[in-house]
């Protein structure tokens, strides 16, 4: 019977079937953090088991650590706490552990790929949702909660019902200014923020084949703000060109008994979806979200649309406009901002910092902006150094920090004050979410720049 | 290990007739640096309850007396957004055993029936009828019948069916968990452990 590459990867991961009941699905890597983590090394304390391989697991330190001086000491009591608690639990049980300053520390989801841990057909979790990122390189690769981390620790596996397949079609070429943040965000204010619940996603067509890892990367993290459990790519040469000769890549014997699994994993043809959507490429434009969940977004150049047009989320359209402070039928070009974040696991890898600095090289940061550009780990931090971008950063006044998920859930001392306005390239536009009374704008690395600039929601391909 | 078993369940119920509750509102990310799983009721809801100098806003509905027990009813597409558990334990923590809504997010599902707090899937016009009782009379008792998975509204006997797979059924009613399961075919995880290629 025709498989979906979603079929193939699960099937070869499923120990047992539970009839009326959940797939036990055998995790080939698993990556923790210092908030997600701590309670389930708790509960393997109170069984009394350890982890069954600790080989398989990865821990890094990432979601409330300090984006400034991370060389002293970290300041705030509570996160000091549960990064310490991490690199205790990691130590004792034998895992990997890449905590602050370490060469390979960054986001959980920028260096699982950085380094080969993530790979093809490959299951990914991670006490995060994001984790659907990995998805990129044809893994299934999706985020669980804390008692599924303990799981995964004590046994590898965790129950899971098989999701619904949805395949999402996109074919034609981009438009000039428009970046795999756009083909994201895009999709989901058409799908809305729950459109894909209870689905796993597969992109297919050329828009995703012409997209370069990092941007698959981009747009499979994403999957999750449609509510989809992640979202994946098929590997193709671009993949394997990636992946070659990292650290945690197959090698030797290992390596071709990988290729023969690798080979297979495509959707082959006449292969069935439970939902399908097609666009074109050149529908797209520059988006800009104006509300309070990922998908009331829209074309940079459009208005707010008016709450009699809306289908999802009626009763609450209009509360999430107020919390903006915004109004039906608005424009959003031209309306002030206050704050530029850049990075994230969505837009913190070194194409978005190139994308950055290819719209500020030779400006300055508006007066009116606070710019904070945070690499997604130390590897792309290097990368924007050795690249001479952070020259270009200079020279326009922007400042960078240390690699870290900083503002995006503003764990840490990066809180957009209450009330002020950041265009931001990470995923979440929720209330609060970059701190108390926030209003975050989802955009993408050149929406951002062009904000930072001119201190206003400016369309970038007026500037490119 | 389990947690407390699940069968039936008669309560009164809090409203929250809002779409989209995503997790950052469920609880705030700066209250998640914990490193046990206890006080995040207290945070539940933070920032609809209190205001950023910590005054109570008296118009969220938990902070409305006349509202109260151990069901949460809330609006369509309740629990998106981020994967932590905590919001979860919040829900558990405040006093709730079970949240009532026409749809969930999944990994929030999940979460929920991985601690034993029953999330309850409902028609949106059933959601509806039990907005409008509650309204109507805020004593309102709903019965969750997870045995016969079956949610009813005590007073006008309107009722409905509910799904959930059968294992998690056990598993609520039994409070037992998964770990409990795995730990038991952990001869036949070895066994695929040895034979993976990644």
């Amino acid at each position: 019977m025709a498989k979906t590459l979603f079929d193939k990867v699960w099937d070869a991961h499923v120990v047992r079937r539970i009839k009326n009941g959940p797939d036990v699905l055998f995790i080939d890597r698993h990556m923790i953090h210092e908030v997600t983590s701590p309670v389930a090394f708790l509960g393997l304390k109170k069984r009394k088991v350890s982890v069954l391989y600790p080989k398989r697991t990865f821990a890094t330190a990432d979601h409330n650590t300090p984006t400034k001086n991370q060389h002293l000491p970290v300041t705030d009591p509570e996160s000091k706490n549960q990064l310490e608690a991490l690199e205790k639990n990691a130590n004792e049980h034998g895992i990997s552990y890449w905590g602050l300053g370490h060469k390979k520390n960054g986001i959980v989801h920028v260096v699982g790929p950085e380094y080969g841990i993530t790979q093809p057909g490959a299951t990914i979790v991670c006490g995060d949702s994001h984790t659907s990122t990995h998805g990129a390189f044809g893994a299934i690769a999706f985020g669980i909660g804390t008692s599924e981390v303990e799981m995964v620790l004590a046994t590898q596996c965790i129950m899971q019902p098989k999701p619904k397949k949805m395949r999402i079609t996109i074919d034609g070429k981009l438009n000039n200014g428009v970046t795999p943040k756009d083909v994201a965000l895009f999709i989901i204010s058409k799908l809305t923020t729950s459109g894909a619940t209870g689905y796993f996603v597969e992109y297919h067509g050329e828009v995703f084949r012409e997209l370069s890892m990092e941007g698959r990367m981009t747009v499979c993290n994403l999957s999750i703000e449609m509510g989809a459990r992640g979202g994946m790519i098929a590997p193709d040469s671009k993949t394997f060109e990636y992946i070659k000769d990292r650290e945690f890549t197959p090698k030797g014997e290992d390596l071709l008994k990988t290729k023969e699994y690798w080979s297979t994993l495509f959707t082959d043809k006449g292969a069935k979806f439970d939902k399908e959507f097609f666009f074109k490429g050149s529908e797209i434009d520059p988006m800009i979200t104006f509300g309070t969940n990922p998908g009331m977004g829209i074309s940079i150049t459009k208005s707010i649309p008016k709450a009699r047009d809306v289908d999802n989320g009626k009763l609450t359209y209009i509360k999430s406009l107020d919390y903006m402070g915004y109004k039906e039928g608005e424009s959003m070009l031209g309306k002030p901002i206050d704050y530029v974040f850049i990075g994230s696991c969505t837009n913190g890898r070194i194409e978005d910092f190139r994308a950055f600095a290819s719209i500020v090289s030779g400006h300055k940061r508006s007066k009116n902006v606070t710019a904070w550009l945070v690499p997604g780990s130390h590897k792309v931090m290097e990368a924007i150094k050795n690249e001479g971008l952070l020259e270009i950063f200079k020279d326009a006044e922007f400042e960078l920090r240390e690699p870290g998920c900083s503002a995006c859930l503003a764990m840490n001392d990066d809180k957009i004050p209450a009330g002020k306005y950041a265009v931001s390239t990470s995923n979440r536009n929720f209330e609060g979410r970059q701190g108390p009374g926030a209003r975050t704008l989802l955009a993408s690395p050149l929406v951002a720049a062009a904000a930072a600039i001119t201190g206003k929601i400016t369309d970038p391909r007026s500037l490119i | 290990m389990s947690y407390e078993s699940f069968k039936v369940l008669k309560s009164s119920a809090v409203p929250l007739p809002i779409e989209n509750v995503d997790t950052d509102q469920i609880i705030p990310a700066r209250f998640l640096k914990a490193t046990e799983r206890k006080g995040f009721g207290e945070n539940l809801f933070r920032d609809w309850r209190f205001t950023q100098d910590n005054r109570i806003k008296n118009d969220f509905v938990l902070n409305n007396p006349i509202y109260s027990g151990k069901i949460l009813v809330g609006g369509n597409n309740f629990g998106s957004g981020s994967s932590r558990e905590h919001a979860a334990w919040a829900i558990y923590d405040y006093g709730f055993r079970c949240v009532v809504s026409s749809f969930f997010a999944d990994i929030f599902k999940n979460n929920c029936l991985n601690i034993g707090v029953l999330p309850v899937e409902v028609s949106r016009s059933f959601l509806n009828h039990i907005f409008e009782a509650i309204y109507n009379d805020t004593k309102t008792e709903l019965k969750i019948d997870l045995p016969n998975q079956l949610i009813s509204m005590c007073d006008s006997k309107l009722s409905e069916n509910f799904e959930i797979n059968s294992y998690k059924k056990e598993n609520m009613i039994n409070g037992y968990d998964d770990i409990d399961y795995l730990y038991n075919m952990k001869l036949d995880i070895e066994q695929f452990e040895s034979k993976s290629p990644l």
